[in-house]
């Protein structure tokens, strides 16, 4: 006799669109990238807590010492000392607030503004596009390094001045490649969808086309802040970023270039910092871009 | 007779890519209220051009050169930009091609159905949202909740399409272009959306006209057809009367090179070279 069958089992749970933040640790680039930059975040954040000496403490009795564990270094200087006589490893973490507050600041002004001039000359095309499109041709014709020195040189030196440089080179980096984008996503078929729904022009950039454009906008963010990072120890290395007496990573390099026969870790030490930095922001970005993108996700 | 809701007159069109070839030779097709209208025709044979020139995105190198598009009595050719995107939306609405694309990918299915509600039906963010919900209930698609948190990589072909049958249906247009709304979809799921589009279709009243290259969904779907070749209307009327009397040699051949289901050694014919050269010579192009 057929028994009425039931079936037993799990209970179908709802499946839940996986959550971003597990996507994101999911990517090993974000999570090396992202922790350093975090780490480096907090450093810069509680440097007087965190460094050991002052940075700015010369003693000439303690010149060149080497890093702890090579032999007459001295206990307490763990990177050793500087021919002054000053921490190196306090000098590198004091030289990360400047590093970090150009890179950000920089970046996102730069991010804001060469966005949107990128969405206005990508989405409304004619006049608007030619004017955008041979400023960023004209502005791209000049080697950026030379005149990043030249508007630092005009602005005076000082972290305004530098971040205003990086600004003022590098928002095309972010007007070219948001416009190309834009161009791209406003020949798929969900514009055409948008337009034929009858929406304001605006309305579509924003609301449809801008959520598209994030994750390589996020992307961009965090390679420029790499080369952010870059620009400021290439000024700071020909002396026009701060006054020499706040400590700099490009500072430490330009000083450590001229001992390098014989206290090489003056140089060493804040090359591999600089490294890793921009290493770590590359890294945080190319796996941002993946993480966050909604199409490369599945 | 009932007014039609949709009057093509004339409509000539030539492409300046290439060379000012006229994609449309004086074009006339009309639409009933709450009637389907299936647009068929060879690739390039101007089905689509028809359609985008009704929803006004018609590509910057294919030139109007006259006639009328006449929606409730209104030129739409002569419109203003500003008139043109208020009716668009909210009283005639698409349902595209490539459910694949046709979606945003970077924003969720319930924000995007309660845009247009929001815009051109002057809801609420709240009265959107549950609207839209009862929506995606329309056109069948089980767990809506689900579905409404989505984004649309989520989702099947067939569910994304009937998510944009939805929204397509969701500001109550009178008039729907559905454009080859099926190509991209298995033959399976082509029938359940036929179907949801009739459906959905009659219980609203709303006029389709509806894009294909395919006799079998026009049989299935529509109950005039008019059938293009080149730009230029070769034959229309009710559908059993084109399907069962076609009075042009091309449609008969058409017909003809269609699979049969019942007679699989018959059908597949290609349609004969000297058909063309005669459709050709009529149309005046070498």
């Amino acid at each position: 006799m057929a028994e009425p069958i039931t079936i037993t089992g799990p209970a179908a749970k709802p499946r839940r669109t996986p959550s971003r933040l597990r996507n994101l640790f999911a990517e090993r680039q974000v999570l090396f990238g992202g922790s350093f930059i975090l780490l480096l975040v907090v450093i810069a954040i509680f440097a007087p807590f965190i460094a050991p000496k002052d940075p700015l403490e010369q003693d000439l009795m303690l010149g060149s010492l080497p890093p702890a564990w090579l032999d007459g270094a001295e206990p307490g200087y763990y990177l050793g000392t500087d021919d002054l006589g000053r921490d190196v490893l306090s000098r590198l973490i004091y030289g990360s607030r400047i590093a970090l507050l150009v890179a950000i600041v920089s970046a996102s002004l730069a991010a804001l503004i060469g966005t949107i001039l990128g969405l206005l000359a990508g989405w409304y095309g004619g006049w608007a596009d030619r004017i955008i499109s041979r400023i960023v041709d004209i502005w791209m014709a000049f080697p950026p390094v030379l005149l990043s020195i030249l508007l630092v040189a005009v602005f005076g030196s000082g972290v305004h001045s530098v971040i205003a440089a990086i600004v003022i080179i590098d928002w095309t980096r972010f007007c070219r490649v948001v416009r190309a984008e834009t161009l791209a996503q406003s020949q798929l078929d969900y514009v055409t969808a948008a337009r034929t729904a009858g929406f304001p022009r605006m309305k579509i950039l924003t609301r449809e086309i801008f959520p598209n454009i994030v994750p390589i906008l996020i992307a961009l963010v965090s390679l420029e802040m790499g080369i952010a990072v870059v620009v400021e120890a290439i000024l700071s290395f020909v002396g026009l970023s701060v006054s020499s007496d706040t400590p700099t990573w490009g500072g430490m390099i330009a000083q450590g270039r001229q001992l390098i026969h014989h206290a090489w870790w003056l140089l060493v030490a804040p090359l591999a910092v600089l490294f890793t930095t921009v290493l770590a922001f590359n890294q945080l970005g190319s796996g941002l871009r993946r993480a966050l993108d909604p199409v490369l996700r599945r | 007779m009932t007014e039609n809701l949709l009057t093509v007159t004339g409509l000539s069109a030539v492409s300046d890519r290439e060379g000012g070839m006229p994609v449309l030779r004086d074009v006339g097709l009309t639409l009933k209220n709450g009637g389907v209208r299936g647009l068929v025709g060879e690739s390039g044979a101007g089905k689509s051009t028809i359609a985008k020139a009704i929803l006004g995105i018609l590509p910057r190198t294919v030139r109007i050169t006259g006639g009328w598009i006449n929606f409730k009595g209104r030129d739409l050719l002569s419109m203003k930009p500003q008139e043109l995107r208020s009716i668009m939306g909210s009283e005639i609405a698409l349902i595209p091609q490539d459910p694949q694309t046709a979606l945003n990918p970077a924003r969720r299915i319930g924000a995007q159905l309660a845009d247009g509600l929001k815009l051109k039906r002057d809801m609420s963010a709240r009265t959107a949202e549950a609207h839209a919900l009862q929506l995606l209930a329309d056109v069948q698609i089980r767990d809506p909740d689900r579905v409404m948190k989505s984004f649309p990589h989520q989702l099947s072909g067939g569910m994304r399409q009937r998510v944009l049958i939805a929204a397509a249906f969701a500001v109550e247009p009178e008039l729907v272009i559905a454009d080859e709304p099926t190509t991209a979809l298995d033959v399976t799921v082509q029938k359940e959306i036929l179907r949801l589009i009739r459906h959905m279709q009659s219980a609203r009243g709303t006029g389709v006209l509806f894009v294909t290259h395919d006799l079998g969904i026009v049989a299935q779907i529509c109950d005039s057809v008019t059938l293009l070749y080149a730009g230029k209307v070769i034959e229309e009327g009710p559908v059993r009367n084109v399907l069962e009397n076609p009075n042009h040699a091309y449609t008969k051949a058409l017909i003809a090179a269609g699979p049969r289901y019942d007679r699989p050694d018959a059908g597949l014919e290609p349609v004969p070279e000297a058909v063309f050269r005669e459709l050709r010579q009529e149309i005046g192009i070498s």
